[in-house]
Protein backbone atom coordinates (compact mmCIF):
# COMPACT_ATOMS: atom_id res chain seq x y z
CA UNK A 1 0.00 0.00 0.00
CA UNK A 2 3.07 1.81 0.41
CA UNK A 3 5.75 3.36 -2.06
CA UNK A 4 9.35 2.43 -1.31
CA UNK A 5 12.19 4.64 -2.70
CA UNK A 6 15.87 3.74 -1.95
CA UNK A 7 18.28 6.01 -3.00
CA UNK A 8 22.30 5.83 -3.06
CA UNK A 9 22.08 3.05 0.05
CA UNK A 10 25.05 1.84 0.84
CA UNK A 11 26.62 -0.48 3.60
CA UNK A 12 29.78 -1.67 4.93
CA UNK A 13 30.85 -3.67 7.82
CA UNK A 14 34.19 -1.98 8.62
CA UNK A 15 36.29 -2.19 5.37
CA UNK A 16 34.13 -4.34 3.92
CA UNK A 17 31.39 -3.55 1.32
CA UNK A 18 28.04 -5.26 1.47
CA UNK A 19 26.35 -3.20 -0.54
CA UNK A 20 26.73 0.36 -3.35
CA UNK A 21 24.51 2.61 -4.87
CA UNK A 22 21.22 0.53 -4.75
CA UNK A 23 18.72 2.50 -6.05
CA UNK A 24 15.05 1.22 -6.42
CA UNK A 25 11.42 3.11 -6.59
CA UNK A 26 8.63 -0.07 -5.64
CA UNK A 27 5.35 1.33 -6.65
CA UNK A 28 2.14 0.55 -3.86
CA UNK A 29 1.16 -2.99 -4.39
CA UNK A 30 4.03 -4.23 -6.11
CA UNK A 31 5.66 -7.47 -5.31
CA UNK A 32 9.38 -7.56 -5.39
CA UNK A 33 11.35 -10.71 -5.63
CA UNK A 34 15.18 -10.45 -5.21
CA UNK A 35 17.67 -12.80 -6.08
CA UNK A 36 21.24 -13.05 -6.21
CA UNK A 37 24.41 -15.27 -5.10
CA UNK A 38 24.95 -16.55 -1.61
CA UNK A 39 26.54 -13.74 0.17
CA UNK A 40 25.54 -10.84 -2.16
CA UNK A 41 23.92 -8.78 0.07
CA UNK A 42 20.11 -9.28 -0.18
CA UNK A 43 19.37 -9.85 2.80
CA UNK A 44 20.76 -7.26 4.36
CA UNK A 45 19.21 -4.90 1.93
CA UNK A 46 15.70 -6.92 3.94
CA UNK A 47 17.11 -5.77 7.01
CA UNK A 48 17.74 -2.27 6.45
CA UNK A 49 14.23 -2.06 4.90
CA UNK A 50 12.92 -3.88 8.15
CA UNK A 51 14.84 -1.13 10.46
CA UNK A 52 16.86 -4.27 12.02
CA UNK A 53 20.33 -2.64 10.48
CA UNK A 54 21.33 0.58 9.48
CA UNK A 55 22.43 1.73 6.36
CA UNK A 56 25.77 3.34 5.98
CA UNK A 57 24.55 6.11 3.25
CA UNK A 58 21.65 6.78 1.48
CA UNK A 59 17.93 6.69 2.24
CA UNK A 60 15.28 4.81 2.42
CA UNK A 61 11.77 5.91 2.08
CA UNK A 62 8.72 3.92 2.75
CA UNK A 63 5.19 6.10 2.30
CA UNK A 64 6.18 9.87 2.23
CA UNK A 65 9.08 9.85 4.57
CA UNK A 66 12.48 8.28 6.26
CA UNK A 67 12.09 4.80 7.82
CA UNK A 68 12.92 5.17 11.19
CA UNK A 69 16.11 3.30 12.13
CA UNK A 70 14.39 0.28 13.89
CA UNK A 71 11.58 -2.44 13.25
CA UNK A 72 7.94 -0.74 13.38
CA UNK A 73 4.44 -1.91 12.57
CA UNK A 74 4.69 0.08 9.21
CA UNK A 75 6.96 -3.41 8.06
CA UNK A 76 5.77 -6.84 8.99
CA UNK A 77 8.50 -9.72 8.47
CA UNK A 78 7.93 -14.09 7.97
CA UNK A 79 11.89 -15.19 8.59
CA UNK A 80 12.81 -18.64 7.45
CA UNK A 81 13.83 -19.78 11.00
CA UNK A 82 12.79 -17.81 14.31
CA UNK A 83 9.69 -17.15 12.56
CA UNK A 84 7.36 -17.72 15.26
CA UNK A 85 7.11 -17.21 19.12
CA UNK A 86 8.57 -21.11 20.46
CA UNK A 87 6.72 -20.35 23.94
CA UNK A 88 3.12 -19.29 23.02
CA UNK A 89 0.63 -21.80 20.91
CA UNK A 90 -0.52 -20.67 17.55
CA UNK A 91 -3.64 -19.37 18.61
CA UNK A 92 -1.52 -17.26 21.45
CA UNK A 93 1.16 -16.49 18.81
CA UNK A 94 -2.05 -14.34 16.76
CA UNK A 95 -3.34 -13.01 20.07
CA UNK A 96 0.30 -11.56 20.80
CA UNK A 97 -0.24 -9.43 17.93
CA UNK A 98 -2.73 -7.38 19.31
CA UNK A 99 -1.10 -7.42 22.95
CA UNK A 100 1.45 -5.98 21.54
CA UNK A 101 -0.60 -3.33 19.57
CA UNK A 102 -1.89 -2.01 22.31
CA UNK A 103 1.15 -1.02 24.37
CA UNK A 104 -0.15 -1.56 27.73
CA UNK A 105 1.35 -1.95 30.72
CA UNK A 106 0.75 -5.72 31.11
CA UNK A 107 1.37 -5.94 27.13
CA UNK A 108 -2.40 -7.51 26.94
CA UNK A 109 -5.25 -6.72 26.17
CA UNK A 110 -8.58 -7.68 28.05
CA UNK A 111 -12.45 -7.74 27.75
CA UNK A 112 -13.83 -6.96 24.55
CA UNK A 113 -10.89 -5.93 22.59
CA UNK A 114 -9.51 -9.58 23.85
CA UNK A 115 -12.60 -11.26 22.58
CA UNK A 116 -12.66 -9.33 19.17
CA UNK A 117 -8.88 -9.65 18.75
CA UNK A 118 -9.83 -13.50 19.43
CA UNK A 119 -12.24 -13.84 16.56
CA UNK A 120 -9.93 -12.34 14.28
CA UNK A 121 -7.36 -14.68 14.73
CA UNK A 122 -9.24 -17.92 15.27
CA UNK A 123 -10.21 -16.26 11.54
CA UNK A 124 -7.21 -15.80 10.74
CA UNK A 125 -5.98 -19.38 11.82
CA UNK A 126 -9.15 -21.00 9.63
CA UNK A 127 -7.89 -18.65 6.46
CA UNK A 128 -4.40 -20.26 6.49
CA UNK A 129 -5.48 -23.57 7.49
CA UNK A 130 -4.53 -24.29 11.30
CA UNK A 131 -7.58 -24.60 13.08
CA UNK A 132 -6.59 -27.66 13.86
CA UNK A 133 -3.52 -26.17 15.59
CA UNK A 134 -4.55 -23.51 17.51
CA UNK A 135 -3.42 -24.93 20.58
CA UNK A 136 -0.21 -26.51 19.67
CA UNK A 137 3.03 -25.13 20.34
CA UNK A 138 5.11 -24.19 16.71
CA UNK A 139 7.73 -27.32 18.29
CA UNK A 140 4.83 -29.36 17.29
CA UNK A 141 3.95 -28.11 13.95
CA UNK A 142 5.74 -28.58 10.86
CA UNK A 143 8.06 -26.59 9.16
CA UNK A 144 5.16 -25.54 6.44
CA UNK A 145 2.93 -25.19 9.47
CA UNK A 146 5.14 -22.61 11.40
CA UNK A 147 5.43 -21.01 8.01
CA UNK A 148 1.77 -20.44 7.50
CA UNK A 149 1.38 -19.50 11.30
CA UNK A 150 4.38 -16.57 10.62
CA UNK A 151 2.31 -15.15 7.59
CA UNK A 152 -1.11 -15.25 9.55
CA UNK A 153 0.73 -13.72 12.56
CA UNK A 154 2.42 -11.12 10.49
CA UNK A 155 -0.73 -10.10 8.61
CA UNK A 156 -2.59 -9.81 11.37
CA UNK A 157 -0.32 -6.64 12.01
CA UNK A 158 -1.45 -4.87 8.94
CA UNK A 159 2.07 -3.90 7.71
CA UNK A 160 2.06 -1.34 4.85
CA UNK A 161 5.26 -3.36 3.83
CA UNK A 162 5.42 -6.91 3.60
CA UNK A 163 9.53 -8.24 4.21
CA UNK A 164 9.70 -11.86 3.28
CA UNK A 165 13.10 -13.45 3.89
CA UNK A 166 13.43 -16.54 2.44
CA UNK A 167 10.35 -17.24 4.12
CA UNK A 168 9.81 -20.78 2.31
CA UNK A 169 13.49 -22.21 1.72
CA UNK A 170 13.68 -24.33 4.03
CA UNK A 171 10.17 -26.22 2.87
CA UNK A 172 9.56 -29.52 0.87
CA UNK A 173 8.54 -28.66 -3.12
CA UNK A 174 5.01 -29.47 -2.37
CA UNK A 175 4.26 -27.74 0.73
CA UNK A 176 6.00 -24.82 -1.32
CA UNK A 177 3.83 -24.63 -3.86
CA UNK A 178 1.01 -24.26 -1.71
CA UNK A 179 2.50 -21.28 0.54
CA UNK A 180 2.92 -19.99 -2.77
CA UNK A 181 -0.75 -19.81 -3.23
CA UNK A 182 -1.49 -18.89 -0.21
CA UNK A 183 0.54 -16.23 -0.22
CA UNK A 184 -0.74 -15.02 -3.74
CA UNK A 185 -3.92 -15.22 -2.50
CA UNK A 186 -3.18 -12.97 0.91
CA UNK A 187 -0.87 -10.74 -1.28
CA UNK A 188 -3.76 -9.90 -3.57
CA UNK A 189 -6.82 -9.86 -1.02
CA UNK A 190 -4.44 -7.68 1.20
CA UNK A 191 -2.63 -5.54 -1.87
CA UNK A 192 0.43 -4.51 0.60
CA UNK A 193 3.98 -4.12 -0.90
CA UNK A 194 5.89 -7.49 -0.60
CA UNK A 195 9.54 -7.79 -0.58
CA UNK A 196 10.43 -11.14 -0.96
CA UNK A 197 14.51 -12.51 -0.93
CA UNK A 198 14.71 -16.31 -2.11
CA UNK A 199 17.42 -18.32 -3.62
CA UNK A 200 14.53 -20.10 -5.67
CA UNK A 201 14.70 -18.80 -9.38
CA UNK A 202 11.52 -19.92 -10.22
CA UNK A 203 9.82 -18.59 -7.06
CA UNK A 204 11.19 -15.08 -7.68
CA UNK A 205 9.37 -15.03 -10.80
CA UNK A 206 6.28 -17.23 -9.86
CA UNK A 207 5.08 -14.60 -7.36
CA UNK A 208 6.91 -11.47 -8.50
CA UNK A 209 5.55 -8.46 -10.32
CA UNK A 210 9.07 -8.01 -10.67
CA UNK A 211 12.68 -9.20 -10.52
CA UNK A 212 15.61 -7.98 -8.79
CA UNK A 213 18.68 -9.28 -9.33
CA UNK A 214 21.94 -8.40 -6.78
CA UNK A 215 25.07 -8.65 -7.98
CA UNK A 216 28.68 -7.48 -7.71
CA UNK A 217 29.75 -5.01 -11.02
CA UNK A 218 33.16 -3.98 -9.25
CA UNK A 219 35.96 -6.91 -8.81
CA UNK A 220 38.79 -6.19 -6.83
CA UNK A 221 40.91 -9.38 -7.31
CA UNK A 222 43.47 -8.18 -4.10
CA UNK A 223 40.48 -7.10 -1.62
CA UNK A 224 37.15 -8.66 -2.96
CA UNK A 225 35.50 -7.37 -0.35
CA UNK A 226 36.45 -3.51 -1.32
CA UNK A 227 32.89 -3.29 -3.54
CA UNK A 228 29.73 -4.28 -2.63
CA UNK A 229 26.72 -5.62 -4.80
CA UNK A 230 23.86 -3.42 -6.35
CA UNK A 231 20.89 -4.18 -7.77
CA UNK A 232 22.33 -5.05 -11.83
CA UNK A 233 18.65 -6.54 -13.27
CA UNK A 234 15.72 -5.30 -13.07
CA UNK A 235 12.68 -7.05 -14.88
CA UNK A 236 9.08 -6.18 -14.69
CA UNK A 237 6.59 -9.06 -15.46
CA UNK A 238 3.37 -8.48 -16.58
CA UNK A 239 1.16 -10.81 -14.57
CA UNK A 240 -0.97 -11.86 -16.95
CA UNK A 241 1.33 -13.43 -18.96
CA UNK A 242 4.09 -16.34 -17.97
CA UNK A 243 7.56 -15.03 -17.71
CA UNK A 244 9.42 -16.25 -20.49
CA UNK A 245 11.90 -19.17 -20.41
CA UNK A 246 14.54 -17.16 -21.94
CA UNK A 247 13.96 -14.20 -19.32
CA UNK A 248 14.32 -17.63 -16.42
CA UNK A 249 17.40 -18.42 -17.62
CA UNK A 250 19.23 -15.13 -18.09
CA UNK A 251 18.36 -14.55 -14.73
CA UNK A 252 19.42 -18.10 -13.78
CA UNK A 253 22.70 -17.84 -14.98
CA UNK A 254 23.42 -14.00 -13.24
CA UNK A 255 22.95 -15.85 -9.96
CA UNK A 256 25.06 -18.63 -11.01
CA UNK A 257 21.98 -21.22 -10.30
CA UNK A 258 22.89 -25.22 -11.30
CA UNK A 259 19.12 -25.87 -11.35
CA UNK A 260 17.62 -24.47 -14.83
CA UNK A 261 15.01 -26.72 -15.21
CA UNK A 262 13.69 -26.64 -11.94
CA UNK A 263 13.67 -22.96 -11.64
CA UNK A 264 11.60 -22.89 -14.95
CA UNK A 265 8.97 -25.78 -13.68
CA UNK A 266 8.47 -23.88 -10.51
CA UNK A 267 7.64 -20.75 -12.55
CA UNK A 268 5.41 -22.72 -14.49
CA UNK A 269 4.06 -24.63 -12.01
CA UNK B 1 17.12 -64.91 -9.68
CA UNK B 2 14.81 -63.84 -6.59
CA UNK B 3 12.28 -61.62 -8.06
CA UNK B 4 11.37 -64.77 -10.88
CA UNK B 5 10.52 -67.34 -9.32
CA UNK B 6 7.81 -69.48 -9.23
CA UNK B 7 5.46 -69.84 -6.19
CA UNK B 8 7.44 -73.30 -5.12
CA UNK B 9 10.90 -71.25 -5.64
CA UNK B 10 9.05 -68.54 -3.56
CA UNK B 11 8.39 -70.59 -0.50
CA UNK B 12 11.82 -72.05 -0.87
CA UNK B 13 12.75 -68.13 -0.21
CA UNK B 14 10.48 -67.88 2.83
CA UNK B 15 12.25 -70.50 4.12
CA UNK B 16 15.49 -68.91 2.97
CA UNK B 17 14.61 -65.74 4.45
CA UNK B 18 13.70 -67.60 7.56
CA UNK B 19 16.64 -69.21 8.06
CA UNK B 20 18.46 -65.90 7.09
CA UNK B 21 16.23 -63.99 9.97
CA UNK B 22 16.87 -66.59 12.42
CA UNK B 23 20.87 -66.69 12.02
CA UNK B 24 21.06 -62.62 12.41
CA UNK B 25 24.49 -62.29 13.70
CA UNK B 26 24.49 -60.85 17.37
CA UNK B 27 27.52 -58.63 16.26
CA UNK B 28 29.02 -56.29 19.09
CA UNK B 29 27.35 -52.90 19.18
CA UNK B 30 30.11 -50.06 20.19
CA UNK B 31 29.99 -48.72 23.66
CA UNK B 32 28.10 -45.63 22.61
CA UNK B 33 25.31 -47.47 20.71
CA UNK B 34 24.50 -49.98 23.32
CA UNK B 35 21.27 -49.17 25.17
CA UNK B 36 20.04 -49.92 28.50
CA UNK B 37 16.69 -51.13 28.86
CA UNK B 38 14.82 -49.39 31.73
CA UNK B 39 14.90 -52.11 34.36
CA UNK B 40 18.90 -52.24 33.49
CA UNK B 41 18.88 -48.83 34.01
CA UNK B 42 17.34 -48.68 37.34
CA UNK B 43 20.25 -51.69 38.48
CA UNK B 44 22.83 -50.14 37.09
CA UNK B 45 21.73 -46.55 38.81
CA UNK B 46 21.18 -48.48 42.03
CA UNK B 47 24.25 -50.05 42.50
CA UNK B 48 26.46 -47.22 43.69
CA UNK B 49 24.45 -46.91 46.13
CA UNK B 50 24.54 -50.43 47.66
CA UNK B 51 28.16 -50.67 46.99
CA UNK B 52 28.20 -47.33 49.81
CA UNK B 53 26.22 -49.20 51.66
CA UNK B 54 27.54 -52.55 51.71
CA UNK B 55 31.20 -51.12 52.64
CA UNK B 56 29.98 -48.97 55.29
CA UNK B 57 27.80 -52.05 57.10
CA UNK B 58 30.90 -53.89 56.60
CA UNK B 59 33.30 -51.84 57.64
CA UNK B 60 30.67 -50.69 60.79
CA UNK B 61 29.66 -54.17 61.61
CA UNK B 62 34.00 -54.78 61.58
CA UNK B 63 34.61 -52.25 64.34
CA UNK B 64 31.78 -52.72 66.34
CA UNK B 65 32.81 -56.44 66.87
CA UNK B 66 35.86 -55.31 67.70
CA UNK B 67 34.47 -52.27 70.20
CA UNK B 68 31.11 -51.87 71.02
CA UNK B 69 31.55 -48.68 72.02
CA UNK B 70 33.04 -47.61 68.61
CA UNK B 71 31.70 -44.02 67.97
CA UNK B 72 33.43 -43.56 64.65
CA UNK B 73 31.06 -45.88 62.22
CA UNK B 74 28.03 -46.47 63.94
CA UNK B 75 25.22 -48.77 63.08
CA UNK B 76 22.14 -48.04 61.28
CA UNK B 77 19.76 -48.73 64.24
CA UNK B 78 22.03 -46.29 66.56
CA UNK B 79 22.08 -43.89 63.83
CA UNK B 80 18.43 -44.52 63.46
CA UNK B 81 17.83 -44.40 67.32
CA UNK B 82 19.66 -41.04 67.32
CA UNK B 83 17.85 -39.52 64.50
CA UNK B 84 14.45 -40.40 65.96
CA UNK B 85 15.52 -39.07 69.18
CA UNK B 86 16.49 -35.51 67.73
CA UNK B 87 12.95 -36.24 65.59
CA UNK B 88 10.72 -36.64 67.92
CA UNK B 89 12.17 -36.32 71.71
CA UNK B 90 11.73 -32.40 73.06
CA UNK B 91 15.44 -30.89 73.92
CA UNK B 92 15.70 -30.72 77.67
CA UNK B 93 16.71 -26.72 77.48
CA UNK B 94 14.99 -25.44 74.86
CA UNK B 95 12.02 -27.70 74.48
CA UNK B 96 12.21 -28.02 70.86
CA UNK B 97 11.87 -30.48 68.28
CA UNK B 98 16.30 -30.26 67.03
CA UNK B 99 15.31 -31.79 64.01
CA UNK B 100 12.62 -30.08 62.52
CA UNK B 101 13.92 -26.69 64.27
CA UNK B 102 17.44 -26.94 62.42
CA UNK B 103 15.82 -27.80 59.45
CA UNK B 104 13.11 -24.88 59.70
CA UNK B 105 15.88 -22.16 60.65
CA UNK B 106 18.27 -23.85 57.69
CA UNK B 107 15.49 -24.26 54.46
CA UNK B 108 14.64 -20.16 55.83
CA UNK B 109 18.19 -18.83 55.52
CA UNK B 110 18.47 -21.07 52.28
CA UNK B 111 15.27 -19.95 50.42
CA UNK B 112 15.68 -16.47 51.69
CA UNK B 113 19.05 -16.34 50.20
CA UNK B 114 18.23 -18.08 46.77
CA UNK B 115 15.31 -16.23 46.80
CA UNK B 116 16.53 -12.97 46.97
CA UNK B 117 19.73 -14.01 44.51
CA UNK B 118 17.16 -15.42 41.76
CA UNK B 119 15.30 -11.77 41.94
CA UNK B 120 18.73 -9.71 41.37
CA UNK B 121 19.30 -12.37 38.46
CA UNK B 122 16.15 -11.59 36.75
CA UNK B 123 15.98 -7.83 37.03
CA UNK B 124 19.54 -7.23 36.46
CA UNK B 125 20.57 -10.10 34.11
CA UNK B 126 16.93 -9.26 31.84
CA UNK B 127 18.27 -5.37 31.99
CA UNK B 128 21.53 -6.31 31.31
CA UNK B 129 21.06 -8.66 28.67
CA UNK B 130 17.84 -7.06 27.00
CA UNK B 131 19.57 -2.77 27.72
CA UNK B 132 22.57 -1.64 25.59
CA UNK B 133 23.07 1.07 28.27
CA UNK B 134 22.64 -1.06 31.16
CA UNK B 135 24.94 -4.10 29.92
CA UNK B 136 27.93 -1.19 29.35
CA UNK B 137 27.17 -0.09 32.82
CA UNK B 138 27.02 -2.69 34.62
CA UNK B 139 28.36 -5.91 33.39
CA UNK B 140 31.82 -5.32 33.91
CA UNK B 141 31.18 -4.83 37.72
CA UNK B 142 28.95 -7.99 37.73
CA UNK B 143 32.01 -9.92 35.90
CA UNK B 144 34.49 -8.68 38.31
CA UNK B 145 32.29 -9.43 41.54
CA UNK B 146 31.58 -13.18 39.93
CA UNK B 147 35.40 -13.90 40.67
CA UNK B 148 35.31 -12.94 44.32
CA UNK B 149 35.50 -16.18 46.28
CA UNK B 150 32.34 -15.79 48.91
CA UNK B 151 33.49 -17.27 51.65
CA UNK B 152 36.51 -14.61 51.77
CA UNK B 153 33.29 -12.10 52.60
CA UNK B 154 31.96 -14.23 55.17
CA UNK B 155 34.05 -12.05 57.89
CA UNK B 156 33.42 -8.69 56.53
CA UNK B 157 29.63 -9.84 56.50
CA UNK B 158 30.01 -10.82 59.91
CA UNK B 159 31.30 -7.51 61.09
CA UNK B 160 29.08 -5.52 59.38
CA UNK B 161 26.09 -6.96 59.64
CA UNK B 162 26.16 -9.29 62.62
CA UNK B 163 25.97 -12.67 63.25
CA UNK B 164 22.39 -12.74 62.99
CA UNK B 165 20.62 -14.20 60.09
CA UNK B 166 21.13 -11.00 57.62
CA UNK B 167 24.49 -11.97 57.31
CA UNK B 168 24.07 -15.46 56.89
CA UNK B 169 21.13 -14.79 54.02
CA UNK B 170 23.21 -12.39 52.75
CA UNK B 171 26.18 -14.71 52.10
CA UNK B 172 24.14 -16.89 50.38
CA UNK B 173 22.66 -14.18 47.97
CA UNK B 174 25.78 -12.86 47.40
CA UNK B 175 27.77 -16.13 47.00
CA UNK B 176 24.92 -17.63 44.12
CA UNK B 177 23.98 -14.15 42.75
CA UNK B 178 26.68 -12.99 40.42
CA UNK B 179 26.61 -16.16 38.45
CA UNK B 180 23.16 -16.51 38.14
CA UNK B 181 22.81 -12.37 36.82
CA UNK B 182 25.60 -13.26 34.19
CA UNK B 183 23.67 -16.80 32.87
CA UNK B 184 20.66 -15.15 32.96
CA UNK B 185 22.27 -11.59 30.98
CA UNK B 186 23.57 -14.42 28.47
CA UNK B 187 20.30 -16.32 27.61
CA UNK B 188 18.56 -13.16 26.89
CA UNK B 189 21.72 -11.68 24.74
CA UNK B 190 21.20 -15.43 23.24
CA UNK B 191 17.37 -14.43 21.99
CA UNK B 192 16.85 -15.01 18.71
CA UNK B 193 17.04 -11.04 16.99
CA UNK B 194 14.65 -12.26 14.83
CA UNK B 195 12.13 -12.45 17.40
CA UNK B 196 12.92 -9.47 18.99
CA UNK B 197 12.44 -7.42 15.49
CA UNK B 198 9.23 -9.29 14.78
CA UNK B 199 7.71 -8.36 18.65
CA UNK B 200 8.75 -4.26 17.41
CA UNK B 201 6.76 -5.00 14.23
CA UNK B 202 3.67 -5.62 16.09
CA UNK B 203 4.24 -2.49 18.04
CA UNK B 204 6.22 -3.49 21.13
CA UNK B 205 8.16 -1.50 23.35
CA UNK B 206 10.88 -2.37 25.82
CA UNK B 207 8.34 -3.13 28.58
CA UNK B 208 6.31 -5.03 26.97
CA UNK B 209 8.83 -7.15 24.95
CA UNK B 210 10.62 -8.30 28.69
CA UNK B 211 6.74 -9.24 29.69
CA UNK B 212 5.79 -11.12 26.88
CA UNK B 213 8.87 -12.13 25.36
CA UNK B 214 11.91 -12.02 27.37
CA UNK B 215 10.24 -13.26 30.31
CA UNK B 216 8.61 -16.41 29.10
CA UNK B 217 11.83 -17.17 27.21
CA UNK B 218 14.06 -17.19 30.17
CA UNK B 219 11.57 -18.88 32.73
CA UNK B 220 13.06 -22.12 31.99
CA UNK B 221 17.28 -21.21 32.05
CA UNK B 222 16.21 -19.20 35.50
CA UNK B 223 14.64 -22.25 37.02
CA UNK B 224 17.82 -24.21 35.86
CA UNK B 225 19.90 -21.84 37.11
CA UNK B 226 18.76 -21.67 40.96
CA UNK B 227 18.84 -25.82 40.32
CA UNK B 228 22.38 -24.99 40.12
CA UNK B 229 22.57 -22.57 42.78
CA UNK B 230 21.15 -24.92 45.52
CA UNK B 231 24.65 -26.71 45.62
CA UNK B 232 26.90 -23.71 46.38
CA UNK B 233 23.64 -22.26 48.26
CA UNK B 234 23.95 -24.93 50.55
CA UNK B 235 27.51 -24.58 50.86
CA UNK B 236 27.83 -21.27 52.10
CA UNK B 237 24.53 -22.18 54.65
CA UNK B 238 26.82 -24.56 56.01
CA UNK B 239 29.36 -22.29 56.37
CA UNK B 240 27.88 -19.14 57.37
CA UNK B 241 26.18 -21.72 60.50
CA UNK B 242 29.01 -23.63 61.29
CA UNK B 243 31.15 -19.99 62.73
CA UNK B 244 28.38 -18.10 64.14
CA UNK B 245 24.78 -19.64 64.84
CA UNK B 246 22.46 -21.30 67.71
CA UNK B 247 20.53 -23.37 65.39
CA UNK B 248 20.75 -25.04 62.33
CA UNK B 249 21.25 -28.05 60.40
CA UNK B 250 25.00 -26.93 59.91
CA UNK B 251 25.26 -25.93 63.32
CA UNK B 252 24.10 -29.15 64.92
CA UNK B 253 26.66 -31.18 62.77
CA UNK B 254 29.63 -28.83 63.62
CA UNK B 255 28.23 -28.81 66.86
CA UNK B 256 28.32 -32.54 67.49
CA UNK B 257 31.82 -32.95 65.93
CA UNK B 258 33.20 -32.50 69.45
CA UNK B 259 32.12 -35.66 70.65
CA UNK B 260 32.89 -37.40 67.84
CA UNK B 261 28.83 -37.99 67.61
CA UNK B 262 28.87 -39.53 64.39
CA UNK B 263 25.50 -41.06 65.14
CA UNK B 264 23.71 -38.14 64.29
CA UNK B 265 25.87 -36.23 62.07
CA UNK B 266 25.91 -39.29 59.25
CA UNK B 267 21.65 -39.03 58.97
CA UNK B 268 21.75 -34.91 59.37
CA UNK B 269 24.16 -35.29 55.84
CA UNK B 270 21.59 -38.09 54.30
CA UNK B 271 18.78 -35.80 55.61
CA UNK B 272 20.29 -32.91 54.08
CA UNK B 273 20.66 -34.72 50.85
CA UNK B 274 16.92 -35.56 50.73
CA UNK B 275 16.23 -32.10 51.42
CA UNK B 276 18.01 -31.01 48.19
CA UNK B 277 17.24 -33.74 46.11
CA UNK B 278 13.41 -32.94 46.94
CA UNK B 279 14.00 -29.11 46.03
CA UNK B 280 15.93 -30.34 42.92
CA UNK B 281 12.65 -32.14 41.67
CA UNK B 282 10.34 -29.58 42.67
CA UNK B 283 11.78 -27.15 40.69
CA UNK B 284 12.39 -29.46 37.69
CA UNK B 285 8.47 -29.95 38.16
CA UNK B 286 7.64 -26.13 38.78
CA UNK B 287 9.84 -25.74 35.08
CA UNK B 288 7.79 -28.20 33.41
CA UNK B 289 4.46 -26.67 34.89
CA UNK B 290 5.70 -23.18 34.25
CA UNK B 291 7.11 -23.73 30.13
CA UNK B 292 5.40 -26.76 29.09
CA UNK B 293 6.65 -25.42 25.45
CA UNK B 294 10.47 -25.81 26.83
CA UNK B 295 10.10 -29.59 27.26
CA UNK B 296 8.60 -31.14 24.23
CA UNK B 297 7.04 -34.87 25.46
CA UNK B 298 5.94 -33.90 28.35
CA UNK B 299 1.80 -32.83 27.60
CA UNK B 300 1.43 -31.01 24.50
Amino acid sequence: MSRIVVHALEKSYGDARVLERVNVTAEPGEFLSLVGASGCGKSTFLRILLGQEQQSGGVVIIGDRPIVPEPTPQRGIVFQRYSVFPHLTALQNLLLVEDFRSGGPFGRVFGARRRTARQEAETMLERVGLAHARDLYPASLSGGMQQRLAIAQTLLGRPQVLLLDEPFGALDPGIRVEMHELLTELWIEHGMTVVMVTHDIGEAFKLGTRVLVFDKVRHDPQFPSAYGATITYDLKLDRKSRASARDVAEVAAMVGTTRLDSAIATTAS
Amino acid sequence: MLARGTGAAQTGTGANLASQLASVPKTRLRLINATVSRGGAVLLGALPFAAVAAVYLASSAQRLAVNANDKLLPSPAQMWAAFLDLATVPDKRSGDLILWADTYASLVRLFAGVGLATLVALLLGIAIGFIPRVRAFLLPFVTVVCVIPPLALLPILFIALGLGETAKITLIAIGVAPVMVRDIANRVMELPPELVAKAQTFGGNSWTMVLRLVLPQTMPRLITCVRLALGPAWLFLIAAEAIASTEGLGYRIFLVRRYLSMDVILPYVVWITLLAVATDWLLARLSRLVSPWAHPGSGK
